[in-house]
């Protein structure tokens, strides 16, 4: 069916009256950023963003697009698996023994507004890691139960997406109640399509009309266009095993000369997951709290054991990262880490990019194939 | 003395040596034992004889003023003990003690001196053995210097 | 008439730690300990040789040891202690009566069961014996399933030895990096104990635990005996932090320590050992 932008406050109006917490994009310090939506016109309408290596800005369309972009340094990461969070907190019983009370995770249910495909992928990614293995990570579990998803499918990738070449996009393939196709040609107007029980409920709601072939086709032609526009291009079918024989490879000490290892890819990345633990208490030691928080592979102290640090080394440490993200996440978790959406690229303050780190390991492998 | 030509090739340190040298070595050989606790050399001492371990375990200790003998290094079956036979002055720079009964095959290095000098292929092939002992014993030696088992930083 | 419904009983979800009493607590050496400890509620659990517990002391943290008790039995949880920091200096601390949190069991196991008819051989090094002593005892506790069964030990001096009582029970083979007076054993290190050890090369199997580059001589000492690398299994380190596979931080390479070891046969550990800082 076919819907008018107009009707997309009606759809934010309606999952705020089931009382889902409708996060999604916005405009806030000069980027598109994930944040509560009261109003479908908080949308970034008619905006749109031009990424490159450490470059982001905001410009303005010649049109009314409501999802005229591609993503912005947030993700849906920030949701399910918060920065920081308080896991439980303990006293100490009459007998000494531990009295734990874990933290509730009871606020209202989330509603994810303009979800991409690459970032519904990397929602799958998370999902094997947390919920996926012989344990279950409960904080996650909870937030992700109930979680509603209104995707939109991508016509305006960005500089540095690369979803093509990961096989993550740009047409959203699943996890969706509701998917969007935003048609600019002519008239300006929304495909929408249902994705589940929940979807269909909702959309009753909404002012709807039937999509002819022509709605459809323009769809068609506006994710055909996508997939011709991407910013960025990695050859990603032979990754895990390129990765493994190229460990000891001088393009890493290369990097390393760039790398300032502020961790920035790993912040934006929505599939980095690592967190350590804060055990907290209070003066007299009767009151005490288990934290959990967002920790990145490029700090010197995740690797600390016996009075030092496994990977002191910039070096060692962009390889851990990349070699993960790109190759060994298949071992551990069996898909690949990478979801194409650019945003390491766009946000490394030296603009290093990983499509062009693998590019050149690749063409300069000792005895390997000269492929480009 | 055919008797221990057979021990001789079983040596570690001996493998490979061809049949006409290891008889050369058998005729400055000879079995010895030595019960627990007594004394093979002194440091100090004249060293004129190697020793290849055949069982028991041997200690190189030190004497240490106010603490008495330490042991820096023991020796075991199929290892060899000595090798200052082989450099002037020709003198022990440990004590050596078995730790339990040791049976071992001792060879003269005076003797066997001798024959190096009228044959230095002789004495390229025994000084080419003896060095990787050294050299084995150093590596081992950097190892405990590595302190492994070290606190780190605590 | 309303029927009074509990409501369903959630069990604590995998960071909670439960509260076990320490019931003994003995020094092993100057700055290692053996506590023994039950769960204060429940079952104690089955804990695997080879297996680690995340152990939490109240308001301090929280790190892995490994179990260096009884193994595969229900019973209490016996678990020895090196105190090397803050965390640890506390549980070494904590006196019979006190208490600690645990999670776990976690981890992999060593092979013993699986070793069935072949000659053992235990190569540790320091603390490394912990993890391995629940290896011996099952070893010893199936004695006919089993050949000959070797320890091989050292440590850096006479005073760091751990259980000594049970090293002259099961004839183990000692070793000191430095000796003191009255020591008259052996001086040198571990990996010159192999290539006299007594058992058949052709199908013995190899467990080995101590700091990495002891690891590293000694299973070059193995290798040089004859055994092959899938025989050989080693218990390997990373920093660990949640031990349940979803903080990534002891990853090595395409593995996480804490869910796919970390007991792990040395073929498959090999090209990972051979990186360095990876």
């Amino acid at each position: 069916m076919v819907i008018l932008p107009t009707q997309l406050e009606a759809l934010v109006g309606a999952l705020r009256d089931r009382g889902y917490l409708v996060v999604g994009p916005t405009v806030r310090d000069g980027a598109i950023v994930y944040d509560e939506l009261e109003r479908g016109e908080d949308l970034p309408t008619g905006w749109t963003d031009s990424q490159d290596g450490g470059t982001y800005r905001l410009e303005r369309r010649d049109d009314e697009a409501r999802f005229g972009y591609a993503v912005g340094p947030h993700s849906w990461k920030s949701l399910l698996f918060p920065p920081r969070i308080r896991l439980w907190q303990a006293r100490r019983g009459e007998n000494g023994s531990l009295e734990v009370e874990e933290e509730p995770v009871d606020g209202p249910p989330l509603a994810f507004f303009g979800a991409r495909s690459c970032e519904l992928h990397a929602i799958a990614i998370q999902d094997r890691i947390f919920v996926g293995g012989r344990v279950v990570d409960r904080d996650y579990a909870l937030r992700r139960e109930n979680v509603f998803v209104v995707a939109v499918n991508c016509f305006e990738p960005g500089g540095t997406c690369f979803c093509v070449s990961m096989g993550t996009g740009p047409k959203v393939e699943f996890g969706y109640d509701l998917v969007l196709t935003e048609l600019l040609d002519g008239e300006h107007r929304l495909l929408l399509e249902v994705g589940s029980e929940k979807g269909a409920e909702i959309v009753e709601e909404l002012s709807t009309r039937v999509a002819d072939q022509g709605d459809l086709d323009a769809a068609e032609r506006a994710v055909d266009a996508a997939r011709g526009k991407m910013g960025r291009h990695m050859e990603a079918s032979d990754l895990h095993e390129l990765l493994a024989r190229n460990l000891e490879h001088p393009r890493w000490d290369d990097v390393a000369e760039r790398c300032l290892t502020c961790g920035n890819c790993t912040l934006v990345c929505p599939t980095c997951f690592c967190s350590s633990v804060e055990e907290v208490t209070d003066l007299e030691g009767a009151h005490a709290e288990r934290w959990r928080e967002w920790d990145s592979c490029f700090t010197i102290d995740h690797s600390h054991i016996h009075g030092g640090a496994v990977r002191p080394s910039g070096r060692s440490r962009y390889r851990q990262w990349m070699t993960h993200k790109l190759g060994t996440w298949h071992d551990q978790f069996g898909t690949s880490g990478c979801v194409g959406c650019g945003r390491c690229i766009t946000w490394c303050p030296v603009a290093i990019d990983i499509t062009e780190e693998v590019a050149a390991i690749r063409s300069t492998e000792e005895g390997g194939d000269a492929r480009a | 003395m055919r008797g221990l030509e057979t021990v001789l090739a079983d040596v570690p340190l001996l493998e490979g040596m061809d049949a006409g040298r290891l008889e050369l070595l058998a005729g400055c050989a000879s079995n010895v034992r030595f019960e627990p606790g007594e004394v093979l050399f002194r440091e100090g001492d004249e060293a004129n004889t190697f020793y290849v371990v055949r069982s028991g375990t041997i200690a190189l200790e030190t004497f240490v003023p106010a603490r008495g003998g330490m042991t820096i290094e023991t020796i075991d079956a199929g290892e060899v003990v000595g090798w200052s036979w082989l450099f002037p002055p020709y003198r022990w720079h440990f004590d050596a003690r078995a730790v339990a009964q040791v049976r071992a095959t001792a060879i003269d290095g005076a003797c066997l001196r001798g024959k190096c000098d009228d044959d230095p292929a002789l004495g390229y092939d025994l000084m080419r053995r003896f060095a990787q002992v050294m050299i084995e014993r150093l590596q081992w030696t950097r190892l405990r210097l590595l302190d492994v088992y070290g606190r780190g930083d605590g | 008439m309303a029927v009074a419904t509990a409501e369903p009983l959630v069990p604590p979800g995998p960071m909670v730690p439960r509260s076990f009493v320490v019931r003994e607590r003995a020094r092993d050496t100057s700055d290692t300990w053996t506590l023994t400890l039950e769960a204060l509620e429940g079952g104690s659990p089955s804990i695997g040789p080879g297996q680690f517990v995340m152990v939490y002391v109240f308001g301090i943290g929280e790190v892995p040891i490994s179990v260096s008790g009884p193994p595969s039995r229900p019973g209490p949880v016996v678990l020895t202690v090196r105190a090397v920091g803050a965390v640890t200096e506390a549980i070494c601390a904590t006196e019979p009566g006190g208490m600690l949190g645990l999670r776990g069991p976690l981890g992999t196991t060593w092979p013993i069961a699986e070793s069935r008819g072949a000659d053992v051989v235990v190569v540790a090094g320091g603390i490394g014996l912990a993890p391995l002593r629940p290896v011996v005892l099952h070893a010893l506790a199936h004695r006919p399933a089993f050949g000959e069964v070797v320890v091989l030990y050292g440590a850096r001096t006479p005073g760091d030895l751990l259980y000594p009582a049970q090293l002259a029970e099961w004839s183990a083979d000692v070793i000191v990096d430095a000796a003191e007076i009255g020591w008259h054993g052996k001086v040198g290190v571990v990996p010159r104990l192999i290539p006299d050890a007594a058992f058949d090369a052709a199908t013995a199997v190899a467990f080995v635990c101590g700091p990495e580059i002891m690891m590293r001589f000694a299973i070059e000492a193995l290798l040089e005996r004859g055994l092959t690398p899938d025989r050989i299994h080693v218990s390997l380190e990373r920093n660990m932090r949640c031990g349940l596979g979803h903080c990534g931080h002891c990853q090595l390479g395409p593995t996480l320590i804490c869910r796919d070891g970390p007991v792990y046969p040395y073929d498959v550990a090999r090209p990972w050992l051979e990186v360095r800082e990876l």
